[in-house]
């Protein structure tokens, strides 16, 4: 069943017409991937998803982006609803200055999710677990985010958007700023997650799209070129321009 | 020939920093030398705690403590007005006003730095003081409150200007994690914007701060004088810079009052000192940040 359904979906960066005429169906709990190359459109494409690109002046879009059915681009969306329930990981992990329990409590508490302390920390505590942090550092909650490492910085912004109770979550480069090792710790905890959130992961690195994404888009020049099975993509793509991609003749 | 003219600059701006030292040395001994020689005599704790400044009354009486109360509540007074306004102007500067706004913004606050204090303290005295008379209905307008006002106008430039430094180098991709997560624009401020640019707005405030219990012109044009300690701020009182200012002419160099002013100077500095020092820690906060 899909969750996202796009159509013919056009974003210009002012007069940069980015992503021309794209329609795809993102599957309901799957590891979706995208790949291409720099610049071809697909932090575009993601952050289109969650709306993140109407702060961008001078970004216009036009068509449809449907999720359960609804077309976020309506006049009557609400953007905040959107967000939360369509959750984003950037790919420079960005948690915010202040303590890690706040840095997970701070999208109930904007959203209004829940006011009560201990529902609050029994949801900070929830998320955590559920990246595999909690353990770490259950004693530091009071401390600030920024002085965690990467990965666990990266794996706190995760919880961050757990926290909120998404269905869909966005991750672009999520791995990129991490080290082999962490990258194939924060993939383990994406293949755990997809059982109950739609991923759709942007991706450098086609080994990871292989690994872990069910389906994979290959994008060029702001087009879909080819939207298949991961396995079909990279073993026996119809498209020549993937082909080449895939195996490393450009990129 | 080249290296010549380079070695010649490099003395030339050498002897210039050295003789910039040298002068604010000199500064500093002058001040505590005639300050120190002033406590010696009198007594520091009577010098401060005493509550009657006159020193044409027999014997002589030299305690600071209403023109330090009258320093202070004239500053407290001034931030309490400042401090909310200007960093709302900041906030809205950086984050609120289009661009053109945004620009003409700008520019009225640097013009407002520009304003001598005296120019700031007349306008003040034909306008404001007899606006606070009849509005509260009080003997005269020459009064703290007055004051109070008067330097919200001298320190808000500086706040509202370092504030919005600080405001606008809170990285986008903070904001951007909050309206990812559902948070409104203005959540996003309080919440997330406000407390990373904290350190450079509480620097702000303290240089504010500095530049108000600095001044002197329009306070000692605009407070009324008065050297006693007042029951509220609508009375009038006066500062230790109206002080120094004011009574310099009357004394004979080297007599106990000449050396009281220089003893007032040295608490001035001291406080002053105090507070660059803070704002000096917290704008080293926001910068490594
Ligand atoms: N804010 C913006 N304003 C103008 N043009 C932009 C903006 N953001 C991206 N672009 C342009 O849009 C195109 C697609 O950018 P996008 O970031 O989506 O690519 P990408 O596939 O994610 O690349 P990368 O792999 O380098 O992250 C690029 O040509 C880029 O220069
Ligand atoms: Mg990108």
């Amino acid at each position: 069943m899909s969750k996202i359904s796009v159509k013919n979906f056009n974003l210009y960066y002012t007069n940069f017409h980015a992503l021309k005429n794209i329609n795809i169906n993102i599957k309901e709990k799957r590891i979706t991937a995208m790949i291409g190359p720099s610049g071809c459109g697909k932090s575009t494409l993601l952050r289109s998803i969650n709306r993140i690109n109407d702060t961008i002046e001078g970004a216009h879009t036009s068509g449809e982006i449907n999720i359960s059915g609804k077309n976020i681009y309506d006049t009557e969306m609400d953007v905040d609803v959107l967000r939360r329930n369509v959750g984003m990981v950037f790919q420079r992990p960005n948690p915010f200055p202040i303590s890690i329990y706040e840095n997970v409590a701070f999208g109930l508490k904007v959203n209004r999710i829940a006011s009560n302390k201990s529902v609050i920390d029994e949801t900070v505590e929830k998320s955590l677990k559920a990246v595999l942090l909690w353990d770490d550092i259950k004693d530091k909650l009071r401390k600030s985010a920024l002085d965690l490492t990467l990965e666990r910085q990266q794996r706190l912004c995760i919880a961050r958007v757990i926290a909120v109770a998404p269905y869909i979550i966005l991750l672009d480069e999520p791995c990129s700023s991490l080290d082999p090792v962490a990258t194939r710790r924060i993939e383990e905890l994406m293949i755990q997650l997809k059982d109950e959130y739609t991923i759709v992961m942007v991706t450098h690195n086609m080994q990871q799209a292989a690994r872990i994404s069910y389906d994979t888009a290959f994008m060029l020049l702001g087009e879909l070129i080819e939207f298949e099975k991961t396995e079909k993509i990279f073993t026996n793509p119809s498209r020549k321009e993937t082909e080449d991609y895939v195996t490393g003749r450009f990129g | 020939m080249r290296k010549i003219i380079d070695t010649v600059i490099e003395t030339v701006i050498f002897i210039c920093a050295i003789l910039s030292i040298i002068f604010v040395v000199l500064i500093f001994g002058f001040l505590f030398k005639e300050g120190f020689a002033f406590f010696k005599d009198f007594g520091i704790t009577k010098f401060i705690t005493g509550k009657f400044w006159n020193p044409s009354s027999n014997p002589a009486l030299f305690g600071i403590l209403p023109l330090i109360v009258g320093s202070t509540l004239v500053t407290v007074g001034a931030c309490v007005i400042a401090v909310p306004i200007g960093v709302m102007t900041a906030l809205y500067i950086s984050e609120i006003a289009p661009k053109g706004i945004r620009d003409i913004l700008k520019s009225l606050v640097e013009l407002m730095a520009a304003i001598p204090s005296v120019v700031i303290g007349f306008v003040g005295m034909i306008t404001l003081v007899p606006f606070v008379r009849i509005f509260f209905n009080i003997p005269t307008g020459l009064t703290a409150f007055s004051g109070s006002i008067m330097l919200a106008f001298m320190a808000m430039p500086t706040i509202v200007t370092i504030s919005e430094d600080a405001i606008r180098s809170v990285p986008w991709h903070y904001k951007e994690g909050a309206f990812a997560l559902g948070a409104t624009k203005w959540q996003t401020i309080r919440r997330i914007v406000l407390k990373a640019a904290m350190p450079g707005i509480i620097a702000a405030i303290m240089l504010g701060i500095g530049r108000v219990i600095g001044e002197t012109m329009a306070v000692m044009m605009i407070t009324g004088n008065a050297a006693h300690i007042p029951d509220s701020i609508f009375e009038p009182v006066r500062t230790m810079t109206a002080t120094i200012a004011a009574e310099m002419g009357e004394t004979v160099r080297g007599d106990m009052h000449y050396k009281a002013l220089f003893a007032i100077g040295l608490v001035l500095f001291v406080i002053t000192f105090i507070v660059n020092f803070i704002a000096d820690l917290f704008l080293g906060k926001s910068k490594n940040k």
